[in-house]
C-alpha cells in the first residue's frame, strides 16, 4: 500500500512552493516555538530530553552516594536541601529519589527522545513526506510534555515527592497516611504520567497514520528502512498499551481523591488510621500497569534498533543482514511483548498457574531478540568498518545488549526469579538494556543525525572521548551489580548495611558510584559537542555520511516541505557496496538506473528474495 | 586505531568473565558463600547454575563472534564490503537452535515451580499438619502469632477459624519467627497496611504479602540456625530497616521455646497453670 498519487510536475511545485512562501511568513514564536513542522518538534523534543538525562542522572547519583556514604553530609546540596537532617538524605527523601530517578528517565528521557525526538524527525524524511500527517496535533504532543515537567517538578514541594517507587503500587500510592510522598506529591505524579501519555499518544497516531499513508512513491513496505519499522511497531504499541496505563492512573487518582476502591481492600490500618471500608484488589494495579509497563520496555528498546541497523549498515559499507527476518523480530517482540506482563508478578501472589504461562511467553520472547543480535553481527561480517563514533556507539549497543539480554533469561526461570526478584540483579539487567543498549544507540543517533539536523558536523574526537569514558563508566556502574542482585541485596534499601549478609557489599556499592560518577561526568562532554557544534561544527553537505536513507538526499537542514524534489523510490535503503553503484559503494534508494542495470538488478532481487 | 577499537570491545567481555570467575573466592556470590539452607533453595541454585552455564557459553561465543568481525571488518583494503543481504540457512539455524535452549529452560523448571506453588503437587505440604504460625508485616516490622502448642487443625475449617480469628491462647512475638529445622512448616503471610515481602535469603524464599490476601509459605530449613528475614517489597521509608530473624532449632529448643513464650506471656506471678482462660 503505497502512495497511489505521485504529485506534480516540477512547474506546479514550483507555483505551490511560492505560494507556500507567501501564506507562511512565521514569526520567531510560530516558527521555532509554537512550531508545526516535525523537524522542529523533533529537535525540540531533543533538547528537553538531553536537559531531563541531566535531572535524572543527578537524581541517580544522589542514590548511589546513600548507597555508597550511607548517612553521611551530602555534598553540594547538604548545607540547603538537607540542612534539616544535618546534612545526610533522609529516608523518606531516598525513596522520593530513586522514584524520580525512574520516572524521569522513563517519562521524560527515553520515550520522548526515541519516539518524540527521532521519531518525529525522521519518519517524514526517511519515508519521502513532507511533513507529518497531523502537524498540529504533533506540536500538542511536544507542548503537552511541559505541563508533565511542570507537574513533576511541583510533587517534589508535597511532602517531599512521590515515594511508591515508578510503579506506584497500592496500597502505598493510595492511602495517603502510608508514606510522607503520598499525598499531593503522588496526585500530581499520576496526573503528570497521564500528560506524558496523552503526548504518546499523540505522537503514535501520528506516526501511525504517516507511515501508513505517506510514503513516497515507490516506498514499499519492505523498501522501508528499518528505523520507520521500528518506529511503527513501536506506534502500535503505545497505541495498544497506553490507554490502559491511563485507565489505571485514573482509577487511582479517583481512589486517593474521591473515595473510589478499585485497589485498596478492606480492613487496611495504615498508620494506625481507621481501618479502610475496601472492597479493592491491590493485584489490579499490578496487572493494568504492566500490561502498559511491559510493552513500554519495548517501547525503550525498539527504535533505538532500528537506528543502530541503520548506522551499522551505512558505517560497514554493507546491507543490513537479513532485512526481512529483521522486521519479523521486531513484530514478535512487540507482539509477544503483550502477553509477558506478569513476569513482574511472579512473587506477587497472584494464581501460581499464570507463573507458568507467563514464564513461557517470556522465554519465547528471547528468540527474536537473540536473532536480532546476530543479525547485526552478520551486518558487520565481511563490512568495511569505519570506526567513527557513531559506529562505536552502535557496537557497544550489540555488545551490551547481548549482556542485558542474557541477563533477563534468569529472572524469566519462575524459580531463580523468586531469589533475585527485587533485587539489584533486575536492577543490571534492565539498565544494561535501557543504558548498554538504548542510550548508546541514542548517543550514536544523535552524532549520526546531527548533520542533517544543523549542516555541521559533531566532532569526532570528542564523540570518541565521551563514548570511551561512558562505556567504562557505565559497565563498572552495572556489572557489579549483578553480584550484588546474586548477594541479595535488595533494591530500593536506604542502607542494606543494617543487615550483616550484606555488610560485604559496601566496597563493591562504593566502586559503582565512583563508576557512576566518572559515568556522569562523561555526559558533560557529549552535552558541549552537541551545544558547541550547533555553532561551530565543520559544515556539511547533504549526505556526509555517503547514507542510503531519503533523508540524505534532502538538503541538510531541509527547510520547510524537506525535499526540493519529491522522491521517487526504486530499490531498499541497504545497497551499499552493490555491483551496479558505479563509482561510489553505495546506490541510493531514489538513483535511477539505465534499462540494462535495471534487469540485473531485479534479477539479482529475485535471487535475494529467494534467500529469505 | 582501528585495531585498538577491536582489542577495546574485546577487553570488556575478558574483565567480565574474569570477574565471574573469581566471584566464589571474593564472596560475590550467594549469601556467605554457602549452598541454599533448603531443599527447594539447593535446587534454584541448581538452576541458576544451570542457566549461567548456558549464559557463560552463548556470552563467550556471541562476543568472540563480534570480535571477529570486528578485526576481520578493520582490516585496510580498497575492496568493497561483502554484498549480501543474508542466508536463508543461517537464519533456520539460530532460530532453531536458541529456541530449542530456551524451550529446554522453561520445561526443566516447572516441576520445582510446581512443588512450590501448586498446592496439589505431592511435594506441597499439608497445612494442617505444617502450620507454625501465621506472620503480619506492617509497617515496619513482623509480627508473629503462633498457635497455642497444644492446638491441632483438624479440619481446614479449624484453620481458616484460626486465621479470621486470633485466640486468646495465641502466642506472639515481633521480627522473630521460630520454626522446627529438618522438616517442612507452613506460615501464612498477611499485611495489615501495604504490600510487604517475605524474603528470607539464604533459604530462598519470598512472597508479597498482599493486602486482603492470607497466603500460605511453606519452606523446609535443612540447618538448625538463624536466618535474616527482610522485607523486599517497597512498603515505605522504613522498607530498609525490617530487620528480623526465621530461627530454626531442634524440635526439643522449639518445644522449649513455646513454652517459655506461652510462659511470659500467661504467667501472672500467682497461678501456673498455662491456659488460664481469663
Amino acid at each position: 500500500m503505497s502512495t497511489a498519487h505521485p504529485t506534480a510536475q516540477t512547474g506546479d511545485l514550483e507555483h505551490a512552493a511560492h505560494e507556500h512562501a507567501e501564506h507562511h511568513e512565521l514569526g520567531f514564536v510560530s516558527k521555532y516555538v509554537f512550531s508545526t513542522d516535525h523537524k522542529i518538534i523533533g529537535i525540540q523534543f531533543l533538547f528537553t530530553t538531553l536537559l531531563m538525562m541531566m535531572v535524572g542522572g543527578a537524581l541517580a547519583l544522589a542514590v548511589r552516594w546513600q548507597l555508597a556514604f550511607p548517612w553521611q553530609w551530602m555534598p553540594f546540596v547538604g548545607n540547603t536541601i538537607f540542612a534539616e537532617q544535618g546534612g545526610q538524605i533522609s529516608p523518606e527523601f531516598y525513596t522520593m529519589l530513586f522514584t524520580m530517578h525512574a520516572t524521569v528517565m522513563i517519562f521524560l528521557v527515553i520515550i520522548p527522545v526515541l519516539a518524540g525526538a527521532f521519531g518525529n524527525f525522521l519518519i517524514p524524511l526517511m519515508i519521502g513526506a513532507d511533513d507529518m500527517a497531523f502537524p498540529t496535533l504533533n506540536m500538542l504532543s511536544y507542548w503537552f510534555m511541559w505541563p508533565a515537567i511542570a507537574l513533576f517538578g511541583a510533587s517534589f514541594f508535597f511532602g517531599g515527592g512521590p515515594a511508591a517507587g515508578w510503579t506506584s503500587y497500592p496500597v502505598l500510592s493510595a492511602i495517603r497516611d502510608a508514606a510522607p510522598g503520598s499525598g499531593w506529591a503522588q496526585t500530581c505524579w499520576l496526573l503528570a504520567v497521564t500528560f506524558v501519555g496523552f503526548s504518546s499518544m499523540m505522537g503514535s497516531i501520528n506516526y501511525l497514520t504517516t507511515i501508513i499513508n505517506m510514503r513516497a512513491p515507490g516506498m514499499t513496505l519492505f523498501r522501508m528502512p528499518l528505523t520507520i519499522w521500528a518506529m511503527f511497531i513501536t506506534a502500535i504499541l503505545q497505541a495498544f498499551a497506553l490507554p490502559v496505563l491511563t485507565a489505571a492512573g485514573f482509577m487511582l487518582v479517583f481512589e486517593r481523591t474521591f473515595g473510589f476502591t478499585f485497589f485498596v481492600p478492606a480492613g487496611v490500618i495504615v498508620n494506625n488510621a481507621a481501618p479502610t471500608v475496601g472492597g479493592g484488589q491491590p493485584l489490579l494495579w499490578q496487572h493494568l500497569f504492566w500490561f502498559y509497563s511491559h510493552p513500554a520496555v519495548y517501547i525503550m528498546l525498539l527504535p533505538a534498533m532500528g537506528m543502530v541497523s541503520d548506522m551499522l549498515s551505512c558505517m560497514c559499507r554493507k546491507p543490513v543482514f537479513g532485512y526481512k527476518p529483521m522486521v519479523y523480530s521486531m513484530a514478535a517482540i512487540a507482539g509477544l511483548g503483550f502477553i509477558v506482563w506478569g513476569h513482574h508478578m511472579f512473587a506477587s501472589g497472584m494464581n501460581p498457574a499464570l507463573g507458568m504461562t507467563f514464564m513461557v511467553s517470556t522465554m519465547m520472547i528471547a528468540l527474536p531478540s537473540a536473532i536480532k543480535v546476530f543479525n547485526w553481527i552478520g551486518t558487520m561480517w565481511g563490512g568495511r568498518l569505519q570506526f567513527n563514533a557513531v559506529m562505536l556507539n552502535c557496537i557497544a549497543f550489540v555488545s551490551l545488549f547481548i549482556v542485558g539480554g542474557l541477563s533477563g533469561l534468569f529472572m524469566a526461570a519462575v524459580p531463580v526469579d523468586i531469589y533475585i526478584h527485587d533485587t539489584y540483579f533486575i536492577v543490571a539487567h534492565f539498565h544494561y538494556i535501557l543504558f548498554g543498549s538504548t542510550l548508546f544507540g541514542v548517543f550514536g543517533a544523535i552524532q549520526f543525525w546531527f548533520p542533517k539536523m544543523f549542516g555541521r558536523m559533531m566532532n569526532d574526537t570528542l564523540g570518541k572521548w565521551h563514548f570511551a569514558i561512558t562505556f567504562i563508566g557505565a559497565n563498572g556502574a552495572f556489572f557489579p551489580m549483578h553480584m550484588l542482585g546474586v548477594a541479595g541485596m535488595p533494591r530500593r534499601y536506604a542502607d542494606p548495611y543494617l543487615h550483616p549478609y550484606l555488610n560485604h557489599l559496601l566496597d563493591m556499592n562504593r566502586f559503582i558510584t565512583i563508576s557512576a560518577i566518572i559515568m556522569g561526568l562523561a555526559q558533560f562532554i557529549l552535552l558541549f559537542n552537541f551545544v558547541y557544534s550547533i555553532f561551530k561544527g565543520k559544515k556539511c553537505g547533504r549526505n556526509p555520511w555517503g547514507a542510503n536513507g531519503l533523508e540524505w538526499t534532502a538538503p541538510s537542514p531541509p527547510g520547510h516541505g524537506n525535499f526540493d524534489i519529491l522522491p521517487v523510490v526504486f530499490r531498499g535503503p541497504y545497497e551499499y557496496a552493490s555491483p551496479l553503484a558505479g563509482e561510489d559503494d553505495f546506490l541510493m534508494q531514489t538513483k535511477f538506473l539505465p534499462p540494462e542495470d535495471r534487469a540485473k538488478e531485479a534479477a539479482d532481487h529475485d535471487e535475494v528474495e529467494g534467500k529469505h | 586505531m582501528k585495531k585498538f577499537w577491536c582489542l577495546f570491545f574485546m577487553f570488556w567481555p575478558i574483565i567480565g568473565l574474569i570477574a565471574c570467575a573469581i566471584s566464589p573466592s571474593m564472596n560475590w556470590g550467594f549469601p556467605y558463600g554457602l549452598p541454599a539452607g533448603s531443599p527447594l533453595g539447593e535446587r534454584i541454585d541448581g538452576l541458576y547454575y544451570m542457566i549461567l552455564a548456558l549464559v557463560l557459553i552463548v556470552f563467550t561465543g556471541t562476543q568472540i563472534g563480534l570480535g571477529y568481525v570486528l578485526w576481520r571488518g578493520s582490516e585496510e583494503t580498497d575492496e568493497r564490503a561483502w554484498y549480501t543481504h543474508g542466508s536463508h540457512s543461517l537464519e533456520v539455524i539460530w532460530s532453531i537452535v536458541p529456541a530449542g535452549i530456551l524451550l529446554f529452560i522453561a520445561l526443566y523448571q516447572m516441576d520445582v515451580w510446581a512443588e512450590y506453588r501448586i498446592q496439589d503437587n505431592k511435594n506441597f505440604p499439608n497445612q494442617l499438619e505444617t502450620t507454625v504460625a501465621e506472620v503480619t508485616a506492617r509497617q515496619f516490622e513482623w509480627r508473629i502469632r503462633y498457635p497455642a502448642p497444644d492446638r491441632k487443625f483438624a479440619t481446614r475449617a479449624d484453620l481458616v477459624t484460626w486465621l479470621r480469628n486470633p485466640q486468646s491462647d495465641d502466642l506472639y512475638s515481633v521480627n522473630d519467627i521460630r520454626v522446627p529445622a529438618g522438616k517442612k512448616v507452613t506460615i501464612h503471610l498477611r499485611t495489615e497496611d501495604v504490600q510487604h515481602s517475605f524474603f528470607v535469603p539464604v533459604l530462598r524464599i519470598k512472597q508479597d504479602a498482599v493486602p486482603g490476601k492470607v497466603i500460605p509459605v511453606w519452606f523446609e530449613a535443612t540447618r538448625a540456625d538463624q536466618y535474616e528475614l527482610l522485607c523486599a517489597e517497597l512498603c515505605g521509608w522504613g522498607h530498609y530497616k525490617m530487620k528480623a530473624r526465621v530461627w530454626a532449632q531442634s524440635q526439643e529448643e522449639y518445644d522449649a521455646y513455646l513454652k517459655q513464650l506461652q510462659h511470659d506471656q500467661f504467667d501472672d506471678g500467682v497461678s501456673s497453670a498455662e491456659n488460664d482462660e481469663d
